[in-house]
């Protein structure tokens, strides 16, 4: 299986591919993410270093300021 | 041994809530409204902390009075809750909210309900808490700036993390969120919350 499903959406999966680069790629510039996978948290500073497992269901959604 | 402020309340809705420990992580915009609908509703002990204290311009959104003016907020939010009921015990702390005494602070809360300003504050409040608690729901907000548009307001849920607001609506700089939404989805965090709690006693009984 070479896709991931991203907030509901298929996307190409890439050997090697980790949360940073995934969020380069779908241009998720915000600079507060909160990012899981198949359910788990993944801490922003683990972002560089995770590996997404094809198949993989990864949620992203962004925090902005203001309450 | 309950106030006649409850009775009109459901007594098995009640129940439940009386004995509910909530978290409120601010006490600006969001918390202060957040805490007013939760004491109303009976919940029986809320946890609140804030680092500030109450200014003239907070006014146009927070639940304060002009009297109250240079009081801590979670002073000034006592004070307006003991006014409606004594019936929730109150644990208030005048501090810095941060990664290191996040479960100090809130550790024994069944729910926590994320009330902060700030995205990065918010991204810290969500990620300490579902490493320490994964399976206790955390209800924090992401959007709520401007006016209008009331069908822009959704409940996005993965796991025990709730997420609440429009999603997108960025705060000019200088200009705060608007009285009507920013206390519109406190209430619809208070509304989860009390969802949460029944929802939970009925799954562990």
């Amino acid at each position: 299986m070479n896709t991931i499903i991203v907030n509901g959406n298929t996307v190409d999966w890439e050997d090697g591919m980790t949360v940073r680069s995934l969020l380069q790629k779908m241009n998720f510039t915000f600079p507060m993410l909160i990012v899981k996978i198949n359910g788990t948290l993944i801490r922003k500073d683990e972002f560089d270093h995770t590996l997404i497992p094809a198949g993989a269901n990864v949620a992203v959604i962004h925090l902005i300021s203001g309450g | 041994m309950t106030d006649l402020l409850f009775a009109a309340h459901d007594p098995a809705l009640l129940r439940i809530w009386q004995a509910a420990n909530i978290g409120i992580a601010g006490a600006g915009g969001l918390g202060s409204n957040i805490a007013l609908s939760l004491t109303r509703a009976g919940i029986g002990r809320l946890v609140i902390a804030d680092c500030d204290i109450v200014t003239l311009t907070n006014l146009n959104r927070q639940q304060f009075f002009r009297d109250q003016i240079g009081m801590p907020k979670v002073d000034a939010i006592a004070q307006n809750l003991g006014r409606i009921s004594p019936n929730t015990h109150l644990e208030l702390h005048y501090k810095r909210i941060d990664a290191g005494n996040l479960d100090e602070l809130f550790g024994n809360c069944d729910i926590l309900i994320e009330a902060f300003d700030l995205a990065d504050q918010k991204q810290m409040l969500i990620e300490t808490w579902i490493s320490l608690h994964p399976d206790r729901p955390v209800i924090a907000v992401s959007g709520v700036a401007g006016y209008g548009n009331n069908n822009s307001l959704l409940q996005y849920q993965i796991g025990n993390l709730y997420l609440l607001g429009d999603g997108h609506s960025e705060l000019i700089p200088g200009i705060s969120p608007i009285a009507p939404k920013v206390a519109a989805i406190a209430n619809m965090q208070a509304n989860l919350c009390l969802e949460l709690l029944v929802r939970i006693y009925h799954e562990d009984k």
